[in-house]
């Protein structure tokens, strides 16, 4: 009745994690439920993409008890010691934990870094993304940084490459790095979700038409805060209805 | 269409002995337009099988989705997934027959809903029925109202049991008779025929939302209802179709910082400027369109604090309300969250005055049913007729009975099984480990894919209607000495 197979390869990739924490003291089984805890969340909000109608207040639960993990994985400084060990990066401002959401081959092959990931906070300012943003709750404060590891497709055979949370939370909330809308293609491959606005994603619907919203996107590009980001968005859905 | 019988199941409410006669009636409905009832497991007095069970496969379509009486309980009408709306009719009391009292006939079936395709945002808007409800009765005919996620439609159920004959210019087929024919002039009269129950759209209230309908409540002045999705309430004349009154909107103005929905709306049974309505993260609002348009400031908050003794990760899923309702006195309301159900004073915010277990036992399992997505299970919650008993739907097929004065309650399971005819329908245990009766089921055995979401309760005589997965139970007490 009840599944096992994701709890269980959840498990099995913490080790290593947890392995490679020199002087870690925390509670392994209670860090270990919560890590995979998390991870469950991502991957339900993410299928939440592929629905055809995603329940909203299904996914608004699932985001708040996400954002209420990783919450208090910041305040335990678990979040801290994790990224710092895996990612190697100099700032500490970049957080990671084990990606249980597969990257897509184009984000890999562009060697995206790590973003920034301070908190499920509404901190939209950093983010570069011209795709629309996809939003299913708060999240992100997004840099556009360069992840040097490896493909996560490969997640099974390199554990030590798992990419990072915020990678996840950006796909689960649309925030992409990825100036190609195939990333998404990649992920989602049976749904032409390139674009996404906030309302639409909620719902699980699209707001978009296959009509240049690409050259109307790139207009976008340098668009770093949420607010005009979403009020640029209205527009292009204004434009691309009446069109 | 057959008229299917429904045989009744007779219990003692809370008490003694629960008789089950029979019954069930299931629908196929693979096809929505070829739709042909069967029955199942059909039993006469004797015991005799009328019609064999047919197996339990084309559930997808056929989940019964709502359950709802209407304000005599004459009426009940369930909606399902394929978006038809079926509705019972209550046979009158014969004393020719004591034994088919008040047993309830497929009176009307339709198609309320068909899928459609949202062609701006690529989506399929999903033809489930969510929830129905029944305007008071005003004239002849009967009147409800049905709604999916998008569309609510005002439907009328009238009857016709005559039909005029004697037309001078058509013959009996309605064809044009020959002129050379017509010797004499005649009036037609109306003569009676077999009784057709017709239903006929009058209203579609259509786009009036952005999110998924999920309650529509019909205001005491019977000339307004409110319809709420998930992040706004819209208030409706019944009269009027090509606009709505927004009278709450919680939608924040980025969407990012969206952390609760709606979950549940009701107006007062009584006051028709009152209403009420749920969230996700266990709050109640009582709102007064009297003091504002935009009802986004409450009147009253109705929230208890959480116990720091339960806290876990799940504490807010679980708190979140599927369902309410206000008693039919209109002094309390009873809300239904994920392991309990709560009665609350309309006097007093702070807290419930009674909190009742309805499944305490799988409080150590959340984990699990998050994992399963259980825990997202919208459970309804229903009064009887006095507001003296309250009911709700579990797993395993197994609903509960709450008796506010007598604290006592009671498990039943709705289930084929345990329905033959005239057995007495024996209350259920879920044992947690420790001791174990005979017959108990354990808390690892249960079903998690049988659910009673839906069950409703006549307004006035203890009759319940529990909708589990795609089967209808309608369940009555012995009120009649001669059923013993």
């Amino acid at each position: 009745m009840f599944a096992r197979g994701i709890k269980r390869k959840c498990f099995d990739g913490e080790e290593d994690i947890e392995g490679t924490l020199a002087g870690f003291k925390a509670i392994p089984s209670y860090n270990l439920k919560r890590q995979s805890l998390l991870d469950m969340s991502l991957i339900k909000l993410q299928l939440c993409h592929m629905l055809v109608e995603p329940n909203l207040c299904r996914s608004v639960l699932i985001a708040n008890t996400a954002r209420q993990i990783q919450e208090e994985m910041t305040q335990d400084g678990t979040w801290q010691v994790i990224n710092a060990q895996n990612t190697g990066q100099a700032s500490l401002d970049q957080l990671a934990s084990s990606d249980i959401l597969c990257r897509s081959t184009k984000e890999q092959s562009d060697g995206k870094l790590i973003p920034s990931y301070s908190s499920f906070s509404k901190d939209f300012e950093d983010i570069q993304s011209q795709d629309i943003i996809s939003d299913l709750s708060t999240v992100t404060s997004v840099q556009a940084s360069r992840n040097p590891q490896g493909n996560v497709w490969e997640m099974e055979n390199s554990p030590e490459n798992r990419g990072n949370f915020q990678k996840s939370l950006d796909q689960i909330f649309g925030t992409l790095e990825n100036k190609n809308p195939n990333s998404v293609e990649d992920l989602f491959s049976d749904v032409d979700n390139s674009y996404y606005d906030l309302d639409t994603v909620l719902t699980g619907t699209m707001s978009n038409t296959k009509m240049g919203h690409c050259d109307v996107l790139e207009s976008f590009s340098s668009q770093t805060t949420t607010n005009s980001n979403i009020n640029e968005l209205d527009h292009i859905v204004e434009i691309l209805v009446e069109s | 269409m057959l008229k299917s019988k429904i045989l009744v199941i007779k219990y003692y409410l809370l008490d003694a002995e629960w008789v089950d006669s029979t019954f069930f009636w299931s629908l196929n409905r693979s096809s929505p337009k070829n739709f042909t009832p069967y029955l199942a497991l059909v039993e006469n007095m004797e015991g005799e099988s009328i019609f064999e069970v047919d197996s339990e496969d084309g559930v997808g379509a056929d989940i019964i989705s709502t359950v709802e009486f209407n304000h005599t309980g004459e009426l009940l009408a369930t909606g399902d997934k394929g978006g038809r709306v079926v509705i019972f009719q209550r046979e009158p009391e014969s004393k020719n027959e004591p034994h088919s009292q008040g047993e309830y006939n497929v009176y009307s079936t339709f198609q309320s809903h068909e899928p459609e395709f949202d062609y701006l945002k690529s989506l399929e808007i999903e033809e489930k029925i969510n929830k129905i409800k029944w305007l008071p009765q005003q004239n002849a005919a009967h009147s409800l109202l049905s709604t999916n996620d998008k569309t609510i439609k005002l439907w009328k159920v009238t009857e016709r049991d005559k039909r005029p004959e004697g037309y001078n210019l058509k013959d009996e087929e309605g064809k044009l008779k020959d002129l050379s024919t017509v010797t004499s002039l005649q009036v037609p009269v109306l003569k009676p025929m077999d009784l057709m129950v017709e239903v006929s759209p009058r209203r579609i209230f259509a786009n009036g939302h952005t999110y998924h309908i999920n309650s529509i409540s019909v205001n005491s002045d019977c000339e307004t209802y409110m319809s709420a999705d998930d992040l706004r309430i819209n208030l409706w004349h019944l009269a009027i179709t090509d606009r709505s009154f927004n009278i709450v909107d919680i939608k924040p103005a980025n969407m990012e910082d969206l952390t609760e929905v709606i979950t549940a709306s009701e107006f007062h049974p009584h006051h028709c400027n009152l209403f009420v309505y749920s969230s996700s993260k266990g709050s109640l609002r009582l709102c007064d369109m009297r003091a504002s348009a935009l009802c986004d400031k409450h009147s009253k908050l109705f929230e208890e604090p959480e116990d720091p003794s339960n806290r876990s990760f799940f504490s807010e899923i679980i708190s979140s309300v599927s369902d309410v309702k206000f008693s039919h006195s209109g002094r309390f309301m009873l809300t239904r969250d994920y392991l309990t159900v709560k009665v609350w004073d309309l006097n007093m915010e702070t807290k419930p005055i009674e909190t009742y277990q309805v499944h305490d036992y799988l409080r150590s399992k959340l984990c699990s049913l998050y994992e399963n997505d259980c825990i997202f299970d919208k459970f309804e919650c229903a009064w009887n007729g006095s507001d003296s008993v309250i009911m709700t739907g579990a797993y395993n097929n197994f609903f509960r009975m709450f008796d506010r004065n007598t604290k006592r309650d009671v498990t039943l399971e709705a289930s084929r099984e345990s329905s033959k005819p005239r057995a007495i329908l024996k209350p259920r245990r879920v044992c947690v480990g420790g001791k174990r009766r005979k017959d108990d089921i354990s808390v690892d055995s249960l079903d998690f894919t049988k659910k009673i979401l839906h069950t409703a309760w006549h307004p006035a005589e203890n009759i319940i209607a529990i909708a589990a997965t795609n089967n209808l139970y309608i369940f009555q007490d012995k009120v009649n000495s001669e059923m013993h």
